[in-house]
């Protein structure tokens, strides 16, 4: 009866010991080829210490590129970019369990609030911009700009089936379906703030927080609208039209590198933001490396991930921020 | 009498067509059900070995995440994704291998006992989200945790500790009453007779409930985001206490990217996770096997 018993017990953590060692034994090799590396860098000033940062998907590739480039020249900075959204990194970030947060929208009030009761200084570091791109169907012949009031008109909610005739006069008379970023996103955020002024958004608007289903949406209706960053319109460009958008100046304005950059886009141009807490700025030279190394390549990075880089000076003001809070 | 006899066989054979179309259409139906499932089935994986093969390399199981999708592997998710379970198999199979026998063998058969099986029994149903919000407030914070594997695994391990536990008992229930008399009536004690006669006649049950939790503990997503588990790792963890990625939330990641060559590289990642599955599972029908035919 022993080897019953034997093989009772061992049946029963019999994967669990397996899959240990499993792990133990893919993490020795693991630090192995991390020492190697180390080797082959040696001579530089090596930091040490964990980098801990949540917040927007949207800052998420930046972020991801700059941890990425960051560690290959510090391999023993533990770097860790999570994604729980700008309001959830935020929550985060008043806990005290992160020393960034990326948000694709301005900090708001309670937020703000929020730290300053839990008594954490912070600075916030612009990144670069995106520019939220209104699209419609490629089939979609008769939008050829819109308005601040007529996207208002299209968006919010009146209680109705809106058809394309309502907005303007001469446009086919079909209902139009909607597609927008789910609310708990930065980007709906955003939208909410310059075009829905705080009102309610469609009642029939398709809410997604995977923009890649508002994509598929808007590709397959003829007369849907939605919008999101701009990166998802590049993407996608050979089966979507964008819409230029009025700005204040009067002048219908295509979304593109230029003109998000110079600001001329607007008011869809938005920045994206990393907020820092000052005391890891002051007390962790692993952090304040990262913060200088991110600003001082992110205007390259952003654009390789699909965002545009700010003016050059854009950066240089906020490295000198940076350098009066180390 | 011979009259009444011949209408009693026309009447039986005229209802014997109707019983054969009931059930011609009856096993047709089943039939058209099984296809449907299976041909939704070869399609999802089509497209996904279709879309991910091409990218799957010793690169890609080397390399850590990246901006380049060139570069960019899942050596982080999977050596996390191991790690995490190494936590969640031995907390989950003994705490709910350990509970199903308690409540079987134990408890008494009262109003407690019943309220409380119907309580596991429903917590089996409760969304993962809820779980990882519980996993935040107690293993992240009350505990100080942190985004640790060793927050992630405790969290793991209470989602599937319902269904565990749910799963031995029934294992543990079908152990005929005779066996154990026996061994009574020959002096063992309890433990004895759990240990010797329960334990190894339940165990194909227990393991193949089991190892169908876990493959849901590391195919969920949304505990893991809630805890606040990173997606961009590139160190692997050296202990319980370290923070990782798993592979979740790398697909996660990846198939909410704008670019096409993103959502390829997700498709790469389930395909090594569906491997990761069917392994565990194969586990199990290797354990069933072993000692059903003993």
């Amino acid at each position: 009866m022993k080897p019953v018993k034997v093989l009772t017990l061992s049946a029963l953590l019999g994967s669990a010991l397996v899959l240990g060692a499993c792990g133990n034994d893919a993490a020795d090799t693991g630090t192995e080829e991390g020492e190697k590396t180390e080797q082959t860098d040696a001579g530089d000033a090596q930091l040490q210490g964990e980098i801990s940062i949540d917040g927007s998907s949207t800052v998420y590739p930046i972020m991801e590129a700059v941890a990425e480039e960051f560690m290959l020249e510090q391999p023993d900075v533990k770097v860790t970019v999570g994604l729980s959204g700008t309001g959830g990194g935020f929550e985060k970030f008043i806990a005290g369990e992160t020393a960034m947060s990326n948000a694709s929208r301005p900090i708001k009030e309670e937020e703000a609030a929020a730290l300053k009761e839990a008594g954490i200084e912070y600075t916030e570091f612009e990144l670069a911009k995106d520019g939220l791109s209104v699209v419609v169907n490629k089939d979609n012949d008769w939008v050829d700009q819109l308005t601040v009031d007529e996207l208002k008109k299209l968006w919010l909610d009146n209680g109705t089936a809106k058809k394309w005739s309502d907005i303007r006069e001469g446009w086919p008379e079909e209902e139009i379906k909607f597609y927008s970023p789910g609310t708990d996103s930065g980007t709906f955020d955003y939208f909410d703030e310059v075009i829905l002024d705080g009102g309610q958004i469609d009642k029939a608007a398709t809410l997604s927080e995977d923009d890649n289903v508002l994509v598929q949406g808007v590709t397959g209706d003829k007369n849907a609208i939605g919008y999101f960053g701009y990166a998802y319109y590049i993407e996608n460009k050979d089966s979507l039209k964008v819409v230029p958008i009025v700005n204040e100046e009067g002048t219908a304005v295509e979304p593109n590198a230029e003109t998000i950059e110079s600001g001329e886009y607007a008011p869809l141009s938005r920045p994206l933001f990393t907020y820092v807490s000052n005391a890891a700025i002051k007390d962790d030279a692993a952090t304040a490396a990262y913060v200088q190394f991110t600003l001082e390549n992110a205007a390259a990075l952003a654009e390789d991930v699909g965002y545009v880089s700010l003016p050059q000076e854009k950066y240089d003001e906020q490295l000198s921020t940076l350098e009066g809070l180390k | 009498m011979e009259n009444v006899d011949r209408i009693k066989s026309e009447e039986m054979i005229n209802r014997i067509d109707g019983r054969l179309t009931k059930n011609k259409i009856v096993k047709g139906l089943f039939f058209i059900a099984t296809l449907f499932t299976l041909i939704m089935l070869v399609v999802l994986l089509y497209r996904i070995i279709a879309q991910g093969a091409p990218y799957l390399s010793w690169d890609f199981l080397q390399n850590f995440a990246s901006r380049r999708p060139e570069q960019a592997g899942i050596k982080a998710a999977v050596i996390g994704t191991i790690w995490m379970m190494a936590v969640v198999v031995p907390t989950a199979a003994i705490f709910g291998v350990g509970s199903a026998i308690y409540l079987e063998e134990y408890a008494k058969k009262n109003t407690l006992t019943r309220w409380i099986q119907m309580n596991i029994s429903n917590l089996a149903g409760v969304p993962s989200v809820v779980f990882g919000l519980l996993g935040l407030t107690i293993f992240v914070r009350l505990f100080g945790f942190g985004n640790s594997i060793l927050a992630a695994g405790f969290t793991m391990s209470l989602l599937v500790l319902p269904v565990i536990i749910v799963a031995s008992q029934e294992a543990v229930r079908a152990v005929p009453n005779e066996l154990k008399e026996a061994s009574y009536g020959l002096g063992a004690t309890k433990w004895q007779t759990i240990s010797r006669v329960v334990i190894p006649y339940a165990i194909p049950g227990i393991a193949t409930g089991s190892i169908l939790a876990f493959s849901r503990a590391i195919g969920e997503t949304a505990p893991l985001i809630v805890v606040g588990i990173p997606t961009f790792v590139a160190f692997l963890p050296s202990g319980v206490f370290d923070s990782f990625t798993a592979l979740p939330m790398q697909i996660y990641n990846w198939t909410s990217r704008p670019q096409e060559e993103f959502h390829n590289l997700a498709a790469a990642g389930i395909i090594v996770l569906l491997v990761v599955l069917i392994m565990m599972n194969s586990v199990a029908v290797w354990i069933r096997n072993r000692y059903q035919s003993r």
